[in-house]
């Protein structure tokens, strides 16, 4: 046995210390399934003091670690290191404390994103942040990366929701950053930590913020016979003054696949669908609504569709947060981006994504936050194809510099982990970059924490062809 | 003794403010002097000239200008497009820079419908203390590339970096607005109605508390649903309390903004509305108000700040004073940790930002 491994058998017991090639065969990759790395081995805490024994003996050996949830991310962000440590800490997944009257939950990282809003759903209050991977993806994670969902623009990411963190920093030492307020009176320290992509330490306590369930939903489906003109409906909405809690958009090939997979009862001829959805106070959603099917009437839908009930609203609903699997079904394998652009230069993005699209001829599939800017081009291919693979990553790349030349991101939710940190040199200089890893080595001076992951150069594992993650084949988890 | 002043007008200048210089302060308008009077040593930097709106593009939401300008051109050029910030940050008519309000993480009553700056702050460019020019985040509303480095520059002051220029995330401000005054008999019965507000439904852009026990709320949205909301509020708490519209109401705000509370110090609070009956037991007769459902209390303290920073210790509370003259402007419970001096140390390695040697 490996010296490092007989020294973990004194901090774990076998059944959670996982090092036989079988047993480490499932936490080899994440949702991002075209890397695979093996690690030396996987430890399953079930307390902090257990994270702070495994930081510690890392930094003891100089061994790499990542910690990981339920291994959801599209950036590879939860990717092992070869021959490194994986902290799995799905086993820490308690509700530590829910607080209905101060509208806070207290949880451990391993607690699942949807069971948030599950267990505040009594007392009529939720999680806002509503990652597409919300049924399996973890709080953790979700800190780790400041995920996002479909309400973003209106309500922020997972970094405007979380109070407070209870974190194991990479020597070991333990540090809680935020409090209870909504307010601080020095450096945002927590406000730099979550999105730090697992680079920074460990959260092992988590302290959510819980808002009051909106009283009403509007939810309209216009259906266009051109994306341009779906574009252009939002832009129209944004003039007129109103701020949707979320605004969709899906092209042609998303919706047919989205048809095929869930029958939503999209009209499947359509060219693009905007999903827009007001939510609030009655009396105000009401005159809102007034409001924006008049936009809507004017924006050139040639069908209009406004849900009825909570029941046609989740219709609508599931197959937008579908579509992604659903094109999956379309082709073998897919790649998906998540770089966001300016609002007004969507139609422009898409344009310019569908060229790109002929040019390599892979087809691609969109589906976006259009409230945000925030693209989701699907790159269909056949990794079974000799060069596809490689193709595709070429046209993903390509997508990505689009982005930022049009003064957007690489990454509006999913995070540059491993997929992206190659062209985090479009988006930042090198000043910018030496500052953040600046900082990143004053608390880690050997890289331990997570190494590899975000920023360019190091060792990267080969690209390989894996095909579709086990629980995404199982329709459990999408990529958004 | 006074202290050096020197003008930057470009990033360029401030960097090589920061390198020239043994230590520097930043200042934009001086309209939080307790944050921004020189220490023994330090030389100010009045980044005053370092002004003007870069980018808005009122479609995108988005704006980007450089740190000094002052906070009433930027509300007079978003109010045109019928936009505003948000985080509705105070001391506007007092000069108030976006710089400078970043660094001292100041937001107002309207925090409460959306959030506050650190919630609203998309992209910074800022000169750390090596005299190298730093950009974080982006230009987009959404955006979850890098460290978050524009969030940790809120409430820095000035310790982390020199801000040059800020992004934003603006909203549309409401179409129509009405205030409603309620009094209650006691502190009990107006936190009652505070929580109870703060856990339904009902969309307030002011959640505020006026000390003793007068709760003010404000709400916003379409002219043709504010007088059916406004029954609602009513009803919902079984009060009628008084109504402020038009002119009288923004008046009312307008006034407020200046947070001219009191004689002697202005102070900031971060806490939770839990809180307040031990804090308002201990503050006596000091000019107060609670925004955002108990999150922020601003306060006018007329005594020692020792006194003070004892009290908010004892209620394990921290606290920044902004107005008055204080070495030491952070109050309270000291919020120093491991990774906060580590980092602090990466980016001002030369320690050109720290305001005076312990």
């Amino acid at each position: 046995m490996n010296p490092g491994l007989q020294e973990l058998t004194r901090l774990f017991p076998p059944s959670r210390l996982l090092h036989r090639p079988g047993e480490l065969a499932p936490y080899e990759s994440d949702a991002l399934t075209a890397f695979r790395a093996r690690p030396l081995a996987v430890v399953l805490p079930e307390s902090h003091d257990e994270v702070v024994a495994a930081v510690r003996f890392c930094a003891q050996h100089q061994l790499p670690y990542v910690a990981r949830g339920s291994g959801t991310s599209l950036s590879g962000g939860s990717l092992p290191i070869e021959g490194g440590l994986v902290i799995g800490l799905n086993r820490m997944n308690k509700l530590l404390r829910l607080e209905p009257k101060e509208r806070i939950a207290v949880v451990q990282p391993g607690y699942i994103n949807l069971q948030v809003s599950q267990a505040a759903a009594p007392y009529s209050l939720y999680y806002a942040p509503d990652p597409s991977s919300q049924p399996v993806s973890t709080i953790g994670g979700n800190l780790a990366f400041n995920s996002g969902g479909a309400h973003c623009l209106k309500y922020g990411m997972t970094s405007n929701h979380v109070l407070a963190a209870k974190v194991v920093l990479p020597d070991g030492e333990t540090v809680t950053l935020g409090s209870e307020s909504l307010e601080n009176t020095g450096p945002d320290w927590l406000g730099l930590f979550v999105g730090s992509e697992g680079l920074l330490g460990i959260a092992t306590e988590i302290t959510l913020r819980l808002l009051p369930k909106p009283e009403t939903y509007h939810t309209v489906l216009a259906a266009y016979d051109s994306l341009a003109k779906a574009g252009d409906a939002v832009a129209a909405v944004v003039a007129s003054g109103l701020l949707p809690g979320a605004m969709e958009i899906m092209d042609s090939l998303a919706i047919k696949a989205a048809e095929a997979a869930v029958q939503a009862g999209y009209p499947q001829e359509a060219r693009a669908l905007l999903i827009v959805e007001l939510e609030g106070e009655i009396p105000q959603v009401e005159a809102e609504a007034r409001r924006l099917d008049q936009v809507i009437r004017q924006s050139g839908a040639y069908e209009v569709r406004v849900a009825q009930g909570a029941q046609e609203r989740m219709k609508i609903w599931k197959g937008r947060k579908a579509a992604f699997s659903a094109v999956g079904r379309l082709s073998p394998d897919y790649i998906v981006q998540d770089g966001v652009v300016p609002r007004s230069r969507l139609g422009q993005a898409l344009q310019e994504i569908e060229r790109l699209s002929e040019h390599y001829g892979l087809r691609v599939a969109n589906v976006f936050h259009a409230g945000d800017g925030n693209l989701h081009p699907l790159i269909l291919y056949n990794g079974r194809v000799a060069g596809e693979l490689e193709r595709a990553e070429e046209l993903a790349g390509e997508i990505l510099r689009l982005c930022v030349a049009l003064g957007g991101s690489i990454t509006g939710e999913h995070g540059v982990g491993m997929e992206k940190k190659a062209y985090m040199t479009e988006m930042f200089s090198e000043t910018d970059l030496a500052a953040m890893q600046r900082i990143r080595r004053a608390l880690d001076p050997l890289e331990l924490s997570n190494r590899g992951k975000m920023f360019p150069g190091g060792e990267a594992p080969a690209l390989k062809h894996s095909g579709p993650h086990p629980l995404e084949q199982a329709g459990v988890i999408w990529r958004e | 003794m006074t202290a050096d002043v020197l003008y930057p007008t470009s990033p360029a200048e401030v960097q090589e403010a920061v390198r020239s210089q043994p230590r520097v302060l930043p200042r934009g308008g001086g309209s939080k002097p307790a944050l921004s009077t020189p220490g023994e040593g330090q030389a100010v930097l009045d980044l005053s000239g370092l002004s003007g709106v870069l980018e808005y593009d009122p479609g995108e939401y988005v704006l980007v200008a450089r740190a000094g300008t002052r906070l009433a051109e930027v509300e007079q050029l978003l109010a045109q497009n019928g936009q505003y910030l948000p985080f509705d940050p105070p001391l506007v008519e007092q000069g108030a820079t976006l710089g400078g309000t970043v660094a001292a993480g100041l937001s107002g009553p309207l925090r409460q419908r959306y959030g506050g700056v650190r919630d609203f702050i998309l992209g910074v460019q800022f000169v750390d203390g090596e005299g190298s020019l730093v950009r974080g985040g982006g230009k987009v509303v959404k955006n979850a590339a890098g460290f978050d480095l524009p969030k940790l520059m809120v409430g820095s002051l000035g310790r982390l970096g020199i801000l040059t220029e800020l992004a934003f995330k603006v909203f549309p401000f409401p179409k129509a607005t009405a205030t409603l005054r309620i009094t209650f008999p006691a502190l009990e019965a107006a936190l009652e109605a505070l929580y109870k507000l703060a856990g339904s439904p009902i969309e307030l852009y002011a959640l505020d508390l006026e000390a003793p026990a007068t709760l003010v709320l404000r709400l916003g949205g379409l002219p043709e649903a504010l007088p059916s909301r406004l029954e609602r509020l009513q009803s919902f708490l079984s009060r009628s309390g008084e109504v402020l519209q038009g002119d009288t109401e923004t008046q009312y705000w307008r006034h407020l903004n200046p947070l001219n509370l009191g004689e002697g110090y202005l102070v900031k609070v971060a806490l939770t509305a839990r809180q307040i009956p031990a804090l308002e037991k201990a503050l006596g007769g000091a000019p107060r108000r609670y925004m955002s459902a108990g999150n922020l209390l601003y306060m006018a303290w007329n005594n020692d700040l020792e006194r003070l920073d004892t009290l908010l210790k004892s209620e394990n509370l921290s606290g920044l004073v902004l107005k008055g003259t204080t070495p030491r402007p952070q109050i309270g419970i000291d919020l120093g940790q491991v990774m906060g001096h580590r980092v602090t140390a990466a980016l001002d390695p030369q320690g050109k930002f720290t305001p005076y040697h312990p």
